[in-house]
């Protein structure tokens, strides 16, 4: 497979994470599923930076995120697939 | 206007840093992982039987008072290294006993061949030339009160040099990665540190587990998300108990009395925010991720506390912050450091190198000058895991036989004690 634009840890994670420096907004992204070896596509509805995390599927308000199978907090607004999951739309459930 | 510095090369080419990156690039990715044997490497042996791959004399102050005098001596005696630092007085209780146990420990650490202790007053001077003596190592102490600096500057840089023409007589000889102390932090971690920098760490914690390595990883703070699966790391019940213990008391004595909203705007820190972290928990996954898939921990120390209970991994109670991480494992005696990082932490520690590792490719163009090895591969599918690992391997062998580290060729000596409350 090609390089891949984002990763992904486990298969039920919510969330993949870009690995280059040009996913920019309405770019088709291909992504790696280091669990299964598995390929995955999502279009990014926004310039989602390096390092940064894009959203694998529709996330409501109040939902938990997944990422390396573990729960990393919940969403404070409504998600849709393709967008830059953050802080402005993600935090803690710790303090 | 700056003009460019003219370089005028001859002799023997040597490669340039950048290209320790291709010593890790493929080999293609293969099925079939190839069995390394167990490494050697040449090191110091001391007085107690460690082994040491550093051969300093240090020159300890025992408090703030003292800083003056040691760096003068450090500076009279070159090839000696003062270790100045803010503390030392009025400390009592809990908190003094960490202060002795850093200091004998940094003293005692087998990358040091003998140590010069200065201090405002005999009686604690004498205290840590006692606890660095039980190593069987040269120590000698100086008390400032009723001398003065000027004395004491004379006297000490006397007795620094006959230690340093000793100790430069030590010759490394041949020694086993089973008596190799390895410890193991991470700093300004992004997204790229859970994903391949931290993994990579953890491969190479698990070959040396296996081959009988001593190693430790720590910060309390940092496993909030993740405690929980931490506790099942534990070799037995009871120790992983006592990791929740130890996690629970920082909370309850340390978060909850001093935080005053959040801590949202510290932990995850503003760079783990910038490189793509959003909260505790995801930060502590991808902490965890340096302790491999395998080992499990043998016992929960205390700060700066030497592990006790024989070869494998140890958990340190201590906190994240990266200077004072490394410069507590230093005093517990571990004798070389793995740093992952993601947007580009530049720590070092003056006694104990510090080997840094990314998969940020950014920071691996932007920050080339403080990095060991590039497993930024990891990320564009040009290398597994276990080739990272064993890369990271390679150049910790070369470290202990005596290359020298980005953060020791940079100066970043960074020595920072941890101190558990105000003083008297």
């Amino acid at each position: 497979m090609a390089t891949p634009h984002f990763l992904v840890h486990e298969t039920d994670d919510s969330v993949g994470v870009v690995v280059v420096e040009d996913a920019d907004k309405g770019r088709t992204l291909s992504g790696w599923v280091m669990a299964t070896d598995g390929t995955i596509r999502v279009k990014s509805l926004d310039n989602i930076p390096l390092g940064h995390k894009v959203a694998l599927k529709a996330i409501k308000s109040g939902d938990t995120i997944m990422k390396y199978g573990h729960d990393i907090g919940k969403a404070v607004a409504d998600i849709p697939k393709g967008a830059h999951v953050h802080v402005h739309n993600v935090k803690t459930k710790r303090w | 206007m700056m003009a460019k510095a003219k370089k005028i090369m001859s002799g023997p080419k040597v490669p340039k840093h950048t290209e320790n990156a291709e010593i890790i690039k493929p080999e293609p990715r293969i099925g079939k992982l190839r069995q390394r044997s167990k490494p050697v490497f040449s090191g110091y042996r001391r007085e107690n039987g460690r082994v040491g791959v550093r051969n300093h004399v240090v020159i300890l102050p025992l408090d703030d008072l003292s800083n003056s005098s040691s760096e003068a001596v450090a500076n009279n005696v070159k090839g000696t290294l003062a270790l100045p630092h803010p503390y030392g007085r009025l400390q009592f209780g809990e908190d003094l006993d960490l202060h002795f146990r850093t200091l004998i420990g940094t003293g005692s650490n087998p990358n040091v061949a003998a140590v010069i202790v200065i201090g405002i007053e005999p009686g604690w001077t004498q205290r840590i030339v006692d606890g660095i003596a039980k190593t069987g190592k040269p120590v000698a102490g100086f008390s400032i009160e009723q001398n003065g600096d000027f004395k004491v500057i004379e006297a000490a840089s006397r007795q620094a040099k006959e230690f340093l023409h000793w100790a430069t007589e030590l010759q490394r000889e041949p020694c086993s990665v089973d008596e190799l102390w390895v410890s193991v932090k991470c700093g300004e971690s992004d997204t790229t540190s859970g994903l391949a920098s931290n993994p990579t760490v953890g491969n190479f914690i698990d070959k040396f587990d296996a081959w009988g390595a001593t190693t430790c990883f720590g910060e309390t703070s940092e496993i909030t998300g993740a405690e929980q699966v931490c506790a099942t790391r534990g070799a037995t019940k009871a120790v992983g108990d006592k990791f929740m213990k130890t996690w629970q008391a920082y909370m309850d004595e340390v978060i909850e009395p001093y935080k005053t909203s959040d801590l949202s705007d510290s932990q995850p820190t503003k760079g783990n925010i910038e490189g793509g972290l959003t909260t505790i928990e995801e930060k502590a996954f991808g902490n965890l991720e340096k302790i491999g898939k395998k080992a499990k921990y043998l016992d929960v120390l205390e700060p700066a506390e030497a592990p006790a209970k024989g070869a494998g991994l140890y958990f340190m109670d201590t906190s994240s912050a990266a200077a004072e991480c490394v410069t507590l494992q230093a005093a517990a005696g571990f004798v070389v450091h793995l740093f992952p990082t993601g947007q580009g932490n530049v720590i070092g520690n003056p006694i104990e190198p510090v080997i840094k590792l990314t998969a940020n490719p950014r920071t691996v163009r932007t920050m080339n000058e403080h990095i060991d090895v590039d497993v930024s591969g990891i990320l564009r599918r040009e290398m597994n895991l276990d080739q990272a690992g064993d890369a990271l391997i390679d150049m910790c062998i070369r470290t202990c036989n005596g290359r020298v580290t980005a953060a020791e060729a940079l100066g970043h000596r960074e020595f920072v004690l941890t101190k558990l409350y105000r003083s008297a």
